[in-house]
């Protein structure tokens, strides 16, 4: 639909004969739509469609960047960014070189959710609210349901044409219990790249949830303070990619001469036990693709190989200034960003301790599971458990309220003395950096241990 | 014109129609590493359509402006399984007079944005020549029209300029980030203000220090506020978390709940602050509204249908998230200023902290009061004194415990990007927990 022969040619007219070192050009349709119930009543329903694009140019080092809507005047929308980044290039630019391609990518779709009717999707919706309802003390939920497709057509003036259509899919949940004053919420988020098979097995964890918030009425607080902590494999994903994922990212590092010290390859991080991947190339997951936008081909690359830093994450920028190889990791969120390096399935390699070893040993610690959320510094990062229990004397024991969990990366992933052997992948939420959020992505591990964990409390 | 064309066609399938155009144009300049690195220009449209059919609302939005009709089927599809309409969109108002609009903004040249990052990150580096600094300097012009089927008609033209800048430190692995931001509707010219404050806290940083695990007293400055404070109170107060009552603060109107020095507003009716203009999303006209007034729970915030929902009035909360449906928001927090210098509050102190900037602060039980972060910037307190840069801490509380007794609230009220302006607030007791 987008990629007429007319484009094509509009688009090989704007970026003939630039005087740049490197010229982009993205144009992006979408389409949408989002139900949003709060309480028992729907409070949205909506479909969007969108059509933009840009241009990004680079000299002497120097970036341009035109976004817009009106697609007419591309070659003047090509110039202006050329104009622009002549105006900041005042050094040499370092690009890391990647063979032209030109191909289309369709998506693997196993349901697709533009070709289920709303009425079906808002009656699944339904169904979950019902579930929720039917459990006592519940004072309200917000369930938002949302869906997109979009198709990019990629181009750059050294002969790349690439069409690539992304479906993605996602859900939060929101369970809220309230008692007097006391208001207490359970979060359920997922998500999937194309498939809306996903939206339609959650009755039974729906209730859980519900169920659970109700419990948080009741539920203590942990007193805050040094812990051995257990992650389920959901917590410790959102870890991997908080503790790890961001520092990995080389757009933080390829001009900071002190970090590259700090994150020189071969520096040591963790046990041997410890490999942390990140990659594209996984497939079927949120964060799968197979160019990314800069148009270089998706990989799997290891962080950390047997507790060692060994690869980054690269856009063909920071490829080219640290000497390494570009990892296929620059993406924007949409048109009217420029691409960044980003992560896109990040995890931790299973291992082979069983989850009873590893909480049998605990005479007093917390077992934490799902997320609400995380950040990082990079040195110092949080990330929060949507549930949590004490561990007494090597089994899980009461219910806690959730807690914040914090640790810095210098410590912290020394202090994981035990990795699991049961790999789960999640893919809720999403990702933040800069203004560019939220940007679909994965994370998975296994359980795993951490020694001396710090958790906020009372 | 092409409001009135999509109206005129919505009108022909639906009850009510209201259309909703924001055209933006940005122009950022970039600095990476203490240099220049990119010049930008971002340009959107992008225009939404509600409607009311057969009682039920229906949405849809798209930057595609040559296809009206697609823009009315798709929002008639959504009508079918909308939620009800409770409200009436407004009819023709007179709007009060707010500027938010300044024709200097756009004529600042570009060059003069790129000297603004060199002269800021050069002041910086004079006082700490190994700090690695980023910075964005940005001016941007946008228009809104909004148009009903009731006669309710708005436009306004806005600008906006906004500075920011971040530095990073690291000494053997011991990362410190300091920073600032500032944004108007006018151009910024005390750019020693932001250079000094980030000056500042390179200073309060220059040693570290550490506190034990257990409970002490916390001065929050404005952005210290903004971190821990400023996502519960949002939600206790908006108008739809509101009716669904879920709220901690539901069916408490009228009683203190917090210190009785506490007074609280939102208000989007400030000249020259980013989040003012004459008119909501839904064209509702624009107030101030009492939030907490001397400690005791005044008013929520609501747009037309929650308002409708709560039997209430809409306090022109009518907000649209990148042109979405709207929904009540905050516009700009107003805490007001109370009597006591920052650095009374500070000498008070035999032991505590200072705290600047917390990190995923606002990922727990937000919707219950509570705040648990890491200290990413904040410092230790000695008989008086502030000593040194706390690490490795954690600070938790809850917003119902915390501002229910202050032991002062700072004489000077900072902004704090755009949406909060604060004075510091001390508290005499929050859960601190760090390592070892």
């Amino acid at each position: 639909m987008l990629a007429t022969e007319e484009v094509r040619q509009q688009i090989g007219q704007a970026l003939k004969g630039q005087l740049a070192d490197y010229v982009e050009i993205r144009i992006e349709e979408r389409e949408a739509s989002r139900i949003q119930y709060r309480g028992r009543e729907l409070e949205d329903i909506g479909r969007s469609t969108s059509l933009g694009g840009n241009v990004r140019a680079l000299v002497k080092g120097g970036w341009g960047f035109v976004s817009f809507n009106e697609l007419g005047e591309l070659r003047q929308k090509v110039e202006l960014a050329v104009k622009q980044a002549h105006l900041v290039g005042k050094e040499v630019s370092k690009f890391a070189p990647v063979t032209p391609v030109v191909d289309v990518v369709e998506p693997q779709i196993m349901k697709d959710p533009r070709a289920i009717p709303l009425a079906r999707k808002k009656s699944l919706l339904d169904e979950y609210n019902e579930i929720i309802w039917s459990i006592p003390k519940i004072q309200t939920s917000v369930i938002a349901y949302g869906d997109s497709g979009k198709r990019v057509i990629f181009a750059n003036s050294e002969g790349s044409f690439i069409e690539q259509t992304k479906i993605d899919l996602s859900t939060r949940i929101v369970v809220i219990a309230r008692d007097d004053g006391d208001v207490q919420q359970v979060v359920l988020s997922e998500g999937s790249s194309g498939d809306f098979g996903f939206m339609e097995g959650l009755h039974e964890e729906v209730r859980q949830a519900a169920k659970r918030a109700v419990a948080l009425l009741s539920a203590p607080q942990v007193r805050g303070g040094e812990y051995t902590v257990v992650l389920d494999p959901v917590l410790a994903g959102v870890f991997a990619h908080e503790a790890f994922g961001h520092l990995s990212e080389s757009d933080f590092v390829y001009e900071n001469e002190r970090l590259k010290d700090i994150m020189v390859l071969g520096r040591k991080f963790g046990g041997e036990h410890l490999n942390i991947v990140d990659g594209a190339a996984l497939p079927g997951l949120r964060g799968s693709y197979k160019y990314d936008d800069e148009g270089v081909p998706a990989t799997k690359t290891y962080l950390i190989r047997e507790g060692v830093l060994v690869g980054r994450l690269h856009s063909r920028e920071t490829a080219a200034k640290m000497g390494e190889k570009p990892t296929g990791n620059a993406r924007a969120l949409d048109y009217r960003h420029p691409p960044i390096v980003r992560m896109t399935n990040t995890l931790i390699e299973p291992g082979k301790v069983s989850f009873e070893e590893m909480i049998g040993e605990i005479k007093e610690g917390v077992y934490v599971k799902n997320w609400y959320g995380g950040m990082t510094s990079m040195e110092m990062f949080t990330f929060s458990a949507g549930e949590a229990y004490m561990i007494r004397g090597g089994r899980v024991a009461e219910f806690l309220r959730p807690v914040v969990l914090t640790g810095n990366v210098f410590t912290t992933l020394e202090n994981i003395d035990a990795i699991g052997n049961d790999l789960e992948m999640n893919e809720g939420g999403g990702c933040g950096k800069g203004a560019q959020s939220p940007l679909p992505v994965s994370n998975g591990s296994p359980h795993i241990r951490i020694r001396k964990c710090l958790v906020g409390g009372r | 014109m092409e409001l009135e064309n999509i109206l005129s066609r919505a009108k022909k399938l639906a009850e009510e129609a209201e259309v909703f155009l924001v055209t933006m144009r940005e122009t950022p300049v970039g600095f990476e590493a203490n240099r220049l690195k990119r010049l930008e220009t971002r340009e959107s449209t992008s225009v939404s359509l509600r409607i009311i059919k057969e009682g039920k609302i229906g949405f849809s939005a798209t930057t595609k402006l040559d296809d009206p009709d697609a823009l009315v089927r798709m929002a008639v599809e959504t009508a079918q399984f909308g939620p009800l309409a409770r409200f009436i969109l407004p009819s023709a108002q007179v709007y009060p007079q707010i500027e938010v609009y300044d024709p200097g903004v756009e004529a600042i040249a570009i060059d003069n944005m790129v000297e603004i990052g060199d002269s800021l990150i050069t002041k910086i580096r004079g006082h700490t020549p190994e700090i690695l600094c980023q910075a964005g300097v940005s001016k941007s012009v946008g228009m809104v029209n909004i148009l009903n089927s009731r006669g309710g008609e708005a436009s306004y033209r806005k600008s906006f300029f906004t500075i920011g800048i971040e530095g990073m430190l690291i000494r053997d692995t011991d990362m410190l980030f300091v920073g600032e931001i500032d944004s108007s509707c006018r151009p910024i010219t005390d750019l020693d203000a932001l250079a000094d404050t980030v000056i500042e806290q390179l200073e309060l940083a220059k040693h570290t220090a550490s506190v034990s695990t257990g409970q002490l007293p916390v001065i929050l400055t404005p952005r210290g506020v903004r971190s821990a404070f400023f996502t519960p109170l949002v939600l206790a107060f908006n108008g739809s978390v509101v009716v669904q009552g879920a709220s901690p603060l539901v069916g408490r109107q009228g009683e203190q709940l917090f210190d009785e020095r506490l007074s609280l507003w939102d208000d989007a009716t400030i000249d020259y602050r980013p989040a003012s203009r004459p008119c909501d999303d839904e064209g509702v006209p624009s107030q101030r509204t009492a939030l907490i007034e001397r400690g005791v729970v005044a008013n929520f915030l609501y747009d037309l249908q929650t308002a409708a929902l709560a039997g209430s009035r809409s306090t022109g909360s009518g907000n649209r998230a990148r042109g979405g449906m709207p929904s009540p928001s905050v516009s700009a927090l107003v805490i007001e200023e109370g009597d006591t210098p920052f650095e009374e509050m500070i000498r008070d102190m035999r032991e505590g902290l200072v705290i600047d900037m917390l990190i995923g602060a606002e990922q727990g039980n937000v919707l219950g009061g509570e705040f648990s972060g890491n200290v990413l910037l904040g410092y230790k307190v000695e008989r008086g004194e502030i000593v040194g840069r706390v690490k490795d801490t954690m600070v938790s509380g809850n917003i119902y415990h915390a501002l229910k007794e202050l032991v002062a609230i700072g004489r000077e009220a900072k902004w704090v990007g755009g949406v909060l302006k604060a004075p510091a607030l001390y508290c005499p007791s929050l859960a601190v927990a760090t390592k070892g």
